[in-house]
C-alpha cells in the first residue's frame, strides 16, 4: 500500500513547499525579462507581420493569389484550419476530461495547454474567415436577422462549424481565465509597482482566497468541465462533416467524425509535447513538468496514433469492401498516385513514428518524444493535406482532374500563422503564471495531511 | 495591507454590463432603423430632366396607367413612353410651353428623354413585371398612389424581405382585373374569399427558393 502511495504522490518532484512552489512560478514572470525572449519575440513577431501583411494582400487582390483552382478548390486554408483546430483539441481534454477523471498529473501541463488550445483556435478562426473571399460580408455566416430575408443553410455543416468553433473559443477562454483568477490574486498579492497591483486586482476579480470562494470557484470549475467535456468530441466531429456530408469520394464516409476527433488530440498531444518540452528546459520545471508526465503525453499519443492508424485501414477495407469503383480509385490514388509523397509522409509520421512509444526507454528519452512530436505534428498536417487535396484532385471526371500546387503566398500564410500562434504564446509564458500553482498546490502531499491526519492509506483514495 | 480599491469600484462591473448591454441594444436599434430599406430606400424621389407630373395626368386627368406604360401587362420590363406617346397630345396641347422643351427636343433629335429611374432592382433580381399583374397584383402594392404624386416617389422598401412577405401572403395584395390600375380601390369585406378563389382559379404559386428571383 504505500509503495502505491509514493507511486501516487509523486508527480511533483523534489517536494517544493507551498511557498517555494509560489517562488518558482512567480519568478518566471517577475524576473527581468530574458533576452532570449526577445529574440524569440523578434521572430514570431515579424512573422505575424508576414501574416497580416500577406492577408491585406489577399483581400485586396482576391483568392486567386492563392494556389487553389478548380478542381482542388479547397486547399491549405481548410487544411490549416483543421490542423490548428485540432491542436487546440489536447487542452481542452486535459483540462476538462483529465480534469472530471481525476487524473493529478494534469495539473502540472493544464494552464499552458489551454493557452495553446486558446491560441491554435485563433490561428483556426483566421482561415475559413479569409478562404470566403468577400471578407466585408464575414457577417452571413452568423444568423443575424436582415432585410432581404437571408438566413445561413441551417441544414450544412459550415454552419454547424461557425457555432461549434466559436462556442468552442468561448468555453475555452472562460475555462482558461476562471482556472487563471485564484494564480492572478497571488500575483498580485506579490506585486511590488501599483500600476502591477491595479492591473492583476482588477484581473483577479477581487480574489481573497476565503472558502466561500474557493467554494464556488470549484462549482464553476467543475461546470465548465463539464461543458467543455462535449465539446472535445464535437468540435471535431462537425469539422469532419463539413467533409463527411459531401459526396467526394474519400470524404463521404462515416467513419470521419471519431477519426478526426481521434486525429485531433494526436496531433494536440504532440503540440502539448512540444511546447512542454521546450518550457521545462528553458525554464527549468523539471521538478514540475517531470518525465512522468512527458510519458503520459507519449501514452496518450500512442492510443490514438493506433486509432487514427486503424482509421487508414479502415479506409482502405471499404474501399475495397464497398465495391464502388470510384471508393477504391480515391485511396489506390493516395496511396500510389501524384500524391503519393504526401500520403507516405503521412503514414511514416502517424503510423511508424509513435509505435516507438511501445518502449519504455524511448518514451522516457527526451530528445526521442521531442522529435517523435515534432514528426506527428507534420504527419498530422500532411493528413488533412491528403485527405483536401488528393480527393478533390480527382473525383469523378477524369476530365477536370488538376494536380494543385500551393503558391507563395499560401506558404507565407501558413509560417505567418506559426508567428501568431508563438507571438501568443510568449506574450503568455511572459505576463502570466505557466503553471496552475494553486491546482499544483492542491496535489502536493501536505495539502491532505492537514485535512487528514490520521493515515496514508486514506489519500491513496483521495488522490 | 492597505485596500487595492475603494467601495465605490464595487460598482463598475455592473455599469460595465448595463453600459455594453445599452450599447449593444443601441447598435441594434440604430442598424435595424437606419440600415433598413425602409429608411435608406423609401422616399426616393430624383430629378428628373423634366417636370412631369403623374398627379396631373394620372390623378387629374384620370388616364390610365397603360395609356403610356402599355407594355406593363406584356412584357417583363415595364417601359416608360417613348417621346411619340407625348407627342400624341402635346402636338396640340401646350406646344410652345417652354417647361416641354426637353420633349420637343427629344422628337426632333430622335434622342429619348432621359428619365431616372426610380424602381430599381439589383441586375441579379430576375423580376418579370407582366407575371405580377397577370397574377392580380395592382400597381399600387409596389409602386403607391402614383396619381398622387408630383414628382414619382419610391413608397415601398423594395428589399428582398419584402418580396419575401408578398410571395409568401400575396391575398391582401391580389386584386380584380378590372381594377388592376386604379389606385383607389378597396378590398371589400369578403376579399379572403375573393383572393382565396383568385388564387386557386390562377394556380398561384409564388417562388420563395432562390432561384425563383437569382437565375
Amino acid at each position: 500500500m504505500s509503495s502505491i502511495h509514493q507511486h501516487e504522490q509523486q508527480w511533483i518532484e523534489g517536494q517544493p513547499t507551498f511557498g517555494g512552489l509560489t517562488d518558482q512560478v512567480s519568478a518566471l514572470v517577475e524576473n527581468k525579462t530574458p533576452r532570449g525572449w526577445y529574440i524569440a519575440l523578434a521572430v514570431s513577431s515579424s512573422l505575424t507581420v508576414v501574416l497580416l501583411a500577406l492577408i491585406g494582400y489577399l483581400v485586396t487582390r482576391g483568392i486567386g493569389v492563392w494556389g487553389n483552382n478548380i478542381p482542388v478548390a479547397w486547399a491549405w486554408d481548410i487544411v490549416n484550419f483543421v490542423f490548428w483546430i485540432g491542436i487546440g483539441h489536447a487542452g481542452t481534454l486535459i483540462s476538462a476530461i483529465l480534469f472530471l477523471l481525476r487524473q493529478q498529473w494534469r495539473t502540472s501541463i493544464n494552464r499552458f495547454a489551454e493557452a495553446m488550445t486558446i491560441f491554435a483556435v485563433i490561428c483556426a478562426l483566421i482561415f475559413p474567415s479569409i478562404h470566403v473571399g468577400r471578407i466585408w460580408f464575414i457577417y452571413w455566416l452568423f444568423p443575424l436577422p436582415n432585410q432581404m430575408s437571408m438566413w445561413p443553410n441551417f441544414r450544412s455543416p459550415l454552419l454547424w462549424d461557425v457555432f461549434a468553433v466559436s462556442t468552442y473559443f468561448t468555453v475555452s477562454l472562460l475555462f482558461w481565465y476562471v482556472g487563471l483568477v485564484p494564480d492572478l490574486a497571488t500575483m498580485r498579492d506579490r506585486a511590488r509597482t501599483r500600476l502591477k497591483k491595479i492591473t492583476l486586482g482588477i484581473l483577479a476579480l477581487g480574489w481573497r482566497g476565503g472558502n466561500r470562494q474557493w467554494q464556488h470557484y470549484e462549482m464553476a470549475y467543475l461546470l465548465l468541465a463539464g461543458l467543455s467535456t462535449p465539446l472535445v468530441l464535437s468540435v471535431h466531429s462537425v469539422v469532419s462533416t463539413d467533409f463527411a456530408t459531401s459526396v467526394i469520394p474519400g470524404w463521404h464516409t462515416t467513419i470521419f467524425p471519431p477519426y478526426f476527433v481521434a486525429g485531433a488530440i494526436f496531433s494536440g498531444f504532440a503540440m502539448v509535447t512540444t511546447l512542454a518540452i521546450i518550457v521545462r528546459q528553458v525554464f527549468s520545471l523539471q521538478n514540475i513538468i517531470t518525465v512522468r508526465h512527458l510519458e503520459n503525453m507519449c501514452k496518450i499519443m500512442l492510443v490514438t496514433g493506433l486509432m487514427v492508424g486503424y482509421a487508414y485501414g479502415v479506409e482502405f477495407f471499404i474501399a475495397w469492401y464497398s465495391g464502388n469503383i470510384y471508393e477504391r480509385f480515391t485511396f489506390l490514388n493516395r496511396a500510389f498516385g501524384p500524391y503519393a509523397w504526401a500520403y507516405w509522409i503521412m503514414i511514416s509520421c502517424n503510423v511508424l513514428v509513435p509505435q516507438l512509444f511501445w518502449f519504455k526507454k524511448l518514451r522516457t528519452s527526451i530528445p526521442v518524444m521531442f522529435i517523435a512530436a515534432l514528426l506527428i505534428n507534420v504527419g498530422m498536417w500532411f493528413e488533412r493535406f491528403v485527405i483536401i487535396v488528393s480527393s478533390l484532385s480527382r473525383d469523378f471526371l477524369p476530365g477536370a482532374w488538376g494536380y494543385y500546387k500551393p503558391s507563395w503566398v499560401d506558404v507565407g500564410i501558413f509560417a505567418g500563422s506559426f508567428g501568431l500562434f508563438f507571438t501568443l504564446f510568449l506574450l503568455f509564458i511572459r505576463f502570466l503564471p505557466i503553471i496552475a500553482m494553486s491546482e499544483v498546490k492542491g496535489i502536493l502531499p501536505q495539502a491532505h495531511a492537514a485535512v487528514d491526519p490520521s493515515a496514508g492509506e486514506h489519500h491513496t483514495r483521495r488522490s | 495591507m492597505a485596500q487595492l480599491f475603494k467601495r465605490w469600484t464595487n460598482k463598475i462591473p455592473i455599469a460595465v454590463v448595463a453600459g455594453v448591454l445599452l450599447l449593444v441594444a443601441g447598435a441594434i436599434g440604430f442598424f435595424a432603423f437606419f440600415g433598413s430599406p425602409r429608411y435608406t430606400d423609401v422616399g426616393y424621389r430624383p430629378m428628373q430632366p423634366l417636370p412631369f407630373s403623374h398627379a396631373l395626368h394620372a390623378g387629374d386627368l384620370a388616364m390610365d396607367c397603360r395609356y403610356c406604360h402599355h407594355a406593363i401587362e406584356s412584357a417583363a420590363h415595364a417601359n416608360l413612353p417613348p417621346t411619340q406617346t407625348c407627342m400624341n397630345c402635346h402636338t396640340l396641347i401646350l406646344p410652345q410651353s417652354s417647361r416641354l422643351m426637353p420633349v420637343h427636343e427629344s422628337w426632333g433629335t430622335l434622342r429619348p428623354i432621359a428619365w431616372t429611374r426610380v424602381h430599381l432592382l439589383p441586375d441579379y433580381a430576375y423580376f418579370n413585371h407582366s407575371a405580377h399583374l397577370a397574377a392580380g397584383i395592382g400597381c399600387f402594392s409596389c409602386h403607391g398612389n402614383i396619381a398622387g404624386m408630383t414628382v414619382v416617389t419610391q413608397s415601398q422598401p423594395l428589399s428582398m424581405g419584402w418580396c419575401l412577405g408578398c410571395h409568401r401572403h400575396p391575398e391582401p395584395n391580389l386584386r380584380p382585373a378590372a381594377e388592376i390600375t386604379s389606385m383607389t380601390w378597396q378590398p371589400d369585406a369578403d376579399h379572403a374569399r375573393f383572393a382565396a378563389e383568385l388564387a386557386g382559379r390562377k394556380k398561384l404559386n409564388p417562388p420563395q427558393d432562390c432561384s425563383g428571383c437569382h437565375r
